[in-house]
């Protein structure tokens, strides 16, 4: 979706300011909506691509306006609803009408566990690639009003496969309709002067990831 | 940018109990209070989510892993061909496994981004600072690196290139930064300790800080 996340290019937005000794968690709820997030994500009822599209489905001006963790808070409300896990009236009340009874909750103990075995985007399956690196593609011209990885920046654009990292879930399809759609996932490099014309410096480059499906052959 | 803006009084451990919750705070404990409720989540298993990001997994595992491929040739050469597998041997896993190196040379820079959101390598440098995730950085460092590096102290000279990567996939990246001069004959443990946050991110460079020179 030509959503506001998706931010690469944009003017006006300030500089960028690094807080010294910054604090992993700025306050107490933005730790406990990450750890709900994660927690939630174990009940396998949406993929890390379905997660990603919540935060995007934010309506623009509450997103600019929201900091990191609302936006998480917004996209865990919207997927627990959407999902069944909890209803728009339990929400309101904060009261469950009634408990999930096959829940299989996440326990502490478990918890290093699954850190260190979450369900991976690689895929082993004998996908044929479309293309190799040093091939020359074009980013499809595409807007999909759903979830894409393909910034809004690079469409049109022209490129280079600088390299092949296998086959990947396609997150495309994945956060819309849980199709994993398995295929070749590369790093295409983008002159600069390609994407953002003669102003920019002609030695650098942006390199983006992207699928089989978001490129053509140029 | 709001993205700045952290509602740090919410959780003021002295005022948070005579002072009623607002906003986000409030939304957030009575979403956990519901979660709980209905059998969804364990307040114990949210305790430990938030130590392990809080203490465990963080900046250190990186800068372990730069300051190793500083001193060893054959492991840098290994990580570069295999970053997370190798970059796994010590026990750096989970959450964005898959993770390329990018080596800084004199005449290449590299930075990272994530446009979209916050990809971000979590094993090896935790959870990513707000100004990452912020529109600032998002919006600016692909349409303009040099003058981000530059404002952040880091003035990149004409004849070096820029490589920006918009990490978009499950797939991420760590910038492997320059050795600085003035360390030779150090330990892995003293180098480690030099290597920054940000320096992995590619926006600033690594120093020999002035009581060590």
């Amino acid at each position: 979706m030509n959503g506001v996340h998706d931010m690469g290019g944009m003017h006006g937005m300030g500089p960028v300011e690094i807080e010294r000794n910054e604090p992993v968690f700025h306050s107490k709820w933005e730790a406990r909506v990450f750890a709900l997030t994660v927690a939630a994500a174990f009940l396998r009822r949406w993929n890390i691509d379905m997660g990603r599209h919540s935060r995007e489905r934010m309506p623009p001006a509450e997103y600019l306006a929201a900091t990191y963790y609302e936006r998480w808070l917004f996209g865990l409300q919207k997927l627990l609803v959407e999902e069944g896990l909890v209803t728009a009236g339990e929400l309101e009340t904060a009261h469950a009408e009634s408990k999930v009874d096959d829940a299989r909750t996440l326990r502490a103990a478990d918890v290093a566990n699954y850190l260190r075995h979450r369900v991976r985007t690689r895929v082993e399956a004998d996908v044929r690639p479309r293309f190799r690196p040093g091939d020359r593609v074009i980013a499809r011209n595409t807007h999909p009003t759903g979830h894409t990885r393909l910034p809004r920046y690079a469409r049109g654009r022209r490129g280079v496969i600088d390299r092949d990292h296998g086959v990947f879930i396609f997150p495309d399809t994945n956060a819309m309709s849980r199709n994993r759609k398995p295929q070749h996932l590369y790093t295409v490099r983008f002159a600069a002067r390609e994407l953002w014309g003669s102003d920019a410096s002609a030695r650098d480059s942006v390199y983006v990831n992207l699928w089989d499906d978001h490129l053509d052959p140029a | 940018m709001s993205d700045h803006h952290h509602h740090h009084h919410d959780d003021d451990p002295v005022r948070e109990h005579d002072r009623p919750l607002s906003g986000p705070a409030l939304r957030v404990k009575a979403l956990e209070s519901l979660l709980v409720e209905k059998g969804l989540v364990d307040p114990k298993t949210l305790d430990e989510l938030i130590d392990t990001y809080e203490t465990k997994v963080g900046p250190r595992n990186g800068a372990r892993v730069v300051a190793r491929a500083w001193i060893d040739p054959d492991y840098k050469k290994r990580l570069l061909a295999d970053g997370g597998a190798v970059i796994a041997e010590l026990g750096y896993v989970g959450r964005g496994e898959d993770i390329v190196v990018l080596v800084n040379t004199p005449k290449v820079r590299n930075i990272v981004v994530c446009t979209l959101c916050s990809c971000y390598p979590w094993p090896v440098l935790g959870l990513p600072p707000v100004w990452y995730k912020s529109a600032p950085y998002r919006s600016r460092a692909v349409i303009d690196p040099r003058g981000v590096l530059k404002e952040l102290g880091n003035e990149v000279p004409d004849d070096v290139e820029v490589r920006v990567w918009d990490s978009t996939a499950e797939l991420r990246y760590l910038v492997l930064p320059e050795r600085p001069a003035g360390t030779e004959g150090w330990s892995e443990d003293e180098l480690a300790a030099i290597v920054t946050r940000d320096s992995m991110i590619g926006v600033v460079q690594v120093t020999v800080p002035a009581g060590r020179k």
